[in-house]
């Protein structure tokens, strides 16, 4: 996902008009990728809901699912989204401490998440409920999986633009890098609520 | 250590593989000593291999299409000597399983690696001229779209010498391509290779629309974009909007074979119609992605060689925008017979069956702009009149197609493979052949010749007809697509026609060599000194050919549709600005030819379960990134003294031909 970091050009000096900016090319373009990134997540969806019920006899996500421990999870993201918006305040208001630490603080969400949520697949696995039991669970595993493993980039590219903002400052290009992993950050937000409510929600009732 | 792989995975006792591999290799070897003999590395490195200009970028693409142009006939004349010998009994010089891997890597080459670079490689070198702007909206993105692309075209190559490639198809079905039936490296050759490559190509499509969107030249509205660049728009939005469909469905499969999970087993609730599903729900728009383009081209050439403006300019983006939205709901006509009830059939098989209605539309807007014009009939207008002519009989045999009842007879047989050549090779083929034509002197700076081009224009139509009209008559015979040998020796004469046919056509890239070299010896006759060789009517004929790294060195204004023809009716097409100023351009980088290189290693190693190498893979193109993104230092300035010196350059050539 870091892969959109890119230049722009094309820009003479005193020729600004002509082109819009370098940032909001940048803040575009990221969008764009977000929205090909939700058509992969779209994809697993609907893969999940075809394949949601052929359980080959294995458990069934009433069988499989704790409510609580994934509202845990869920809480855990959702404040690291919060926690992401006050990051970008600060760095509106130029304050590269709080930046600092408010990334430190969503990082050790995102992380607690990331890790709840490889705990949770680490128990279905050893009680013998992988993701090669049945359709069910193969769609199970790759859709939450996903969504985990995009976290986990996240949570480089956050690790990153820590260094980055220590390093460098504030800097224009590190501002338009934060503002897309906000991006990403809360992009991912939306997505959890989804698998919350077609996974698990749907999967206990 | 080495996962699977070990020294019998060298295919020794495959004759004519071994024969493709050594020819490759000895032609590898020969080009790479001549770079070396002739000191060239650092030229090569320098100026192209870590180049982020696009026009440099859409050369190397369309390079590497044409080598893969080569290699994709390659297994078509091999297809075509064994069904022309393998008939009543006999057996020919291929086992099925050769067989069967040559028809999948013929079509995987052809639609992934010949078909969208080339069109890829047009675009890089016109679509940011035709816009009046420097570059794409992220040159890097661009390079490392190109290694990527690369990347997994080196892959494919790499199964011909070290394993073997897939047997199940360019489409590589669900359950044919599990674990379980095809438990050989093959499958795996062919998910990487279209892993890497898609994501190269979903990159470039988000690359193009932010450029089209955002870095038009002041006064280009929508309604002015030169035809080409509507439908490059169209086509990148196609990219963005399935690509990623395929992505998630050959991970999907990955899961399945890498990890024994069960999306598309036959065991444990796995679902094989869904892989199908998802294969087309990307397959279907791809062709277009392929074909407007090329449609995009035929329109710059009928209006450009017709000296008119383009009939119907509005109506032919409203069609393409038709198309556009209408191929995401057809993919099911690929199987018909799967079973759906026939209200869901007669959904898609009319859907299908509008498609022809904006298809017919641009059609008749092409005759129109031809109908009075002063037609000159140069080579981009040969391919364009081959083109609308043998369209016409493909286009017709779809709609045939689409019609639930019709399609359970032709289903997998040579009338469908006839069908999709039908609409293929004039659609998008000789469409790129058209924009190759039109658009090398622009970016090479000469023409090529005529005389053997037009040689090469006739062989390809004879040799097409010949090649494919006999497979429409095998089909209504119950000639099944994919055999190695058959039994029904009524079928051979067809077929024989038929390897005549790919003969002819052979002539025809034969010329084609024979006219590249011949161009490039005679290029200074043949040199274009104007930048405007055809009298164009489009930005990108207002700068040099080939055009300075910046393109413009002042922005131009545009007032209206065909917007150079309108600056030389106002006599300003030339006109020099009162001074210029510096110029910012993105600085050349090696991260995009790494990555690219980083990218294939995975995955071979992924291929061969190597799982270290896959890792350290893995970890080099993710640090590459990183690396990539703290560089911030990434433009360099062009300073206005040296843009006048280039541009004055310009003006004194103009001035000699003017003389
Ligand atoms: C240059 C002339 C070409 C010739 C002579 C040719 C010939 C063939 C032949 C003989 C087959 C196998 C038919 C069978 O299954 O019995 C085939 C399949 C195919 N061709 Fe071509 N072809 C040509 C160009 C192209 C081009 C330009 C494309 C796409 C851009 C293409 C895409 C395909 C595909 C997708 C298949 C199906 C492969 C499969 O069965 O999985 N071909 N072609
Ligand atoms: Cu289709």
């Amino acid at each position: 996902m870091m892969t959109t970091e890119a230049s722009t050009i094309g820009i003479t000096h005193n020729e600004k008009v002509e082109h819009p900016d370098a940032v909001e090319m940048q803040a575009f373009g990221f969008w764009l990728y977000l929205m090909s990134d939700v058509i992969i997540f779209a994809t697993l969806f609907a893969v999940y809901v075809v394949l949601g019920g052929n359980y080959a006899g294995g458990p069934t996500g009433k069988d499989l699912f704790e409510l609580p421990y994934v509202l845990g999870e869920t809480l855990l993201l959702l404040l690291s989204s919060f926690t992401c918006g006050l990051v970008m305040l600060a760095v509106r208001d130029g304050k590269k401490n709080s930046v600092l630490i408010g990334l430190a603080v969503t990082f050790l969400l995102g992380l607690g998440f990331v890790l709840m949520e490889i705990n949770e697949f680490y128990r279905m696995i050893a009680e013998g409920h992988g993701p090669s039991r049945s359709a069910f669970l193969s769609s199970f595993f790759t859709l939450v999986g996903t969504h985990g493993i995009h976290v986990a980039f996240g949570l480089i590219w956050m690790a990153v633009m820590m260094g980055q903002t220590a390093v460098k400052g504030l800097t224009p290009p590190v501002q338009s890098r934060l503002m897309r992993l906000s991006m990403f950050w809360h992009f991912l937000d939306i997505v959890w609520i989804g698998i919350f409510s077609i996974v698990y929600l749907m999967g206990v009732m | 250590m080495f996962g699977k792989l070990s020294l019998s995975a060298i295919p020794f006792d495959e004759p004519i593989t071994m024969t493709a591999v050594g020819g490759a290799v000895l032609l590898g070897t020969v080009i790479l000593g001549l770079v070396t003999y002739y000191g060239k590395w650092t030229y090569l490195y320098r100026e192209w291999l870590t180049s982020l200009d696009h026009k440099k970028i859409g050369i190397m693409y369309i390079i590497l299409a044409l080598v893969m142009l080569v290699r994709g006939f390659s297994d078509a004349v091999l297809m075509r000597g064994q069904q022309a010998l393998a008939a009543g009994g006999a057996l020919g010089y291929l086992s099925p399983d050769h067989f069967n891997q040559i028809f999948s890597a013929h079509g995987s080459i052809m639609i992934i690696f010949m078909a969208m670079p080339f069109l890829v490689g047009l675009m890089n070198i016109v679509v940011p001229q035709q816009i009046g702007a420097r570059d794409v909206a992220f040159p890097f993105l661009n390079s490392l779209s190109l290694w990527l692309t690369a990347a997994g075209g080196m892959l494919i190559m790499a199964s011909l010498g070290v394993g073997e490639f897939s047997k199940a198809g360019w489409s590589g079905y669900a359950p044919l391509t599990e674990i379980e039936f095809s438990p050989d490296v093959g499958v795996d050759y062919w998910i990487w290779a279209f892993q890497i490559a898609g994501i190269g190509s979903t990159l470039t499509g988000i690359n193009f629309i932010v450029t089209i969107v955002k870095m038009r030249a002041p006064g280009m509205k929508l309604m002015r974009l030169p035809l080409f660049t509507w439908t490059t728009f169209f086509t990148m939005v196609l990219v963005v909007w399935a690509f990623p469909v395929l992505t998630a469905a050959l991970a999907l499969l990955t899961l399945d074979r890498y990890l024994d999970m069960h999306f598309f087993t036959n065991t444990l609730g796995g679902n094989q119609m869904l892989y199908v599903n998802l294969f087309w729900t990307w397959g279907h728009p791809e062709v277009y992605v392929l074909i407007l383009p090329a449609f995009g081209i035929f329109s710059e050439v009928v209006s450009t060689f017709s000296g008119k403006r383009l009939f119907g300019y509005t109506s032919m983006v409203w069609a393409t925008g038709a198309i556009t939205v209408l191929s995401f709901a057809v993919w099911m006509h690929h199987f018909f017979t799967m079973g759906a009830s026939p209200n869901v059939n007669i959904f898609f098989g009319i859907a299908t069956m509008l498609i022809a209605i904006p298809t017919g539309v641009k059609t008749f807007n092409w005759l129109f702009t031809m109908y009075r014009g002063r037609i000159r009939f140069t080579l981009p207008m040969y391919w364009t009149l081959g083109f609308i002519v043998t369209f016409a009989v493909g286009g017709s045999s779809g709609v045939m197609l689409s019609i639930p009842p019709a399609d359970f007879v032709f289903h997998n047989s040579l009338f469908l493979i006839a069908h999709f050549h039908n609409t293929i090779i004039p659609g998008a083929l000789f469409g790129f052949f058209a924009g190759f034509y039109y658009w090398f002197p622009k970016a090479v700076g000469f023409r090529l010749k005529e005389s053997w081009g037009r040689r090469a224009f006739w062989c390809w139509l004879i040799g097409f007809y010949l090649a494919f009209v006999p497979l429409y008559v095998l089909g209504f015979m119950g000639m099944p697509r994919r055999l190695a040998y058959y039994a029904d020796a009524t079928w051979h004469p067809y077929l024989l026609v038929a390897a005549l046919g790919v003969a002819v056509i052979g002539l025809g890239i034969l010329f084609q060599g024979i006219q590249l070299f011949v161009s490039i010896r005679e290029r200074r006759s043949l040199g274009d000194s104007t930048g405007d060789p055809w009298d164009g009517r489009t930005l990108e004929w207002m700068t040099s050919s080939p055009p300075p790294v910046y393109n413009f060195a002042k922005i131009p204004a545009v007032d209206d549709i065909d917007a150079f023809v309108d600056m030389k009716e106002r006599g300003i097409a030339y006109s020099r600005p009162d001074r210029y100023g510096d110029i910012e351009m993105p600085k050349d980088t090696p991260h995009g030819l790494i990555i690219g290189g980083f990218a294939f290693v995975f995955g071979f190693a992924a291929v061969w379960h190597i799982w270290w190498l896959a890792v350290l893979a893995a970890l080099g193109a993710l640090f590459t990134v990183i690396a990539r993104s703290a560089d911030d230092d990434i433009h360099y300035v062009i300073p206005a003294a040296e843009v006048e010196r280039i541009e004055n350059e310009r003006y004194r050539e103009l001035a000699s031909v003017a003389k």
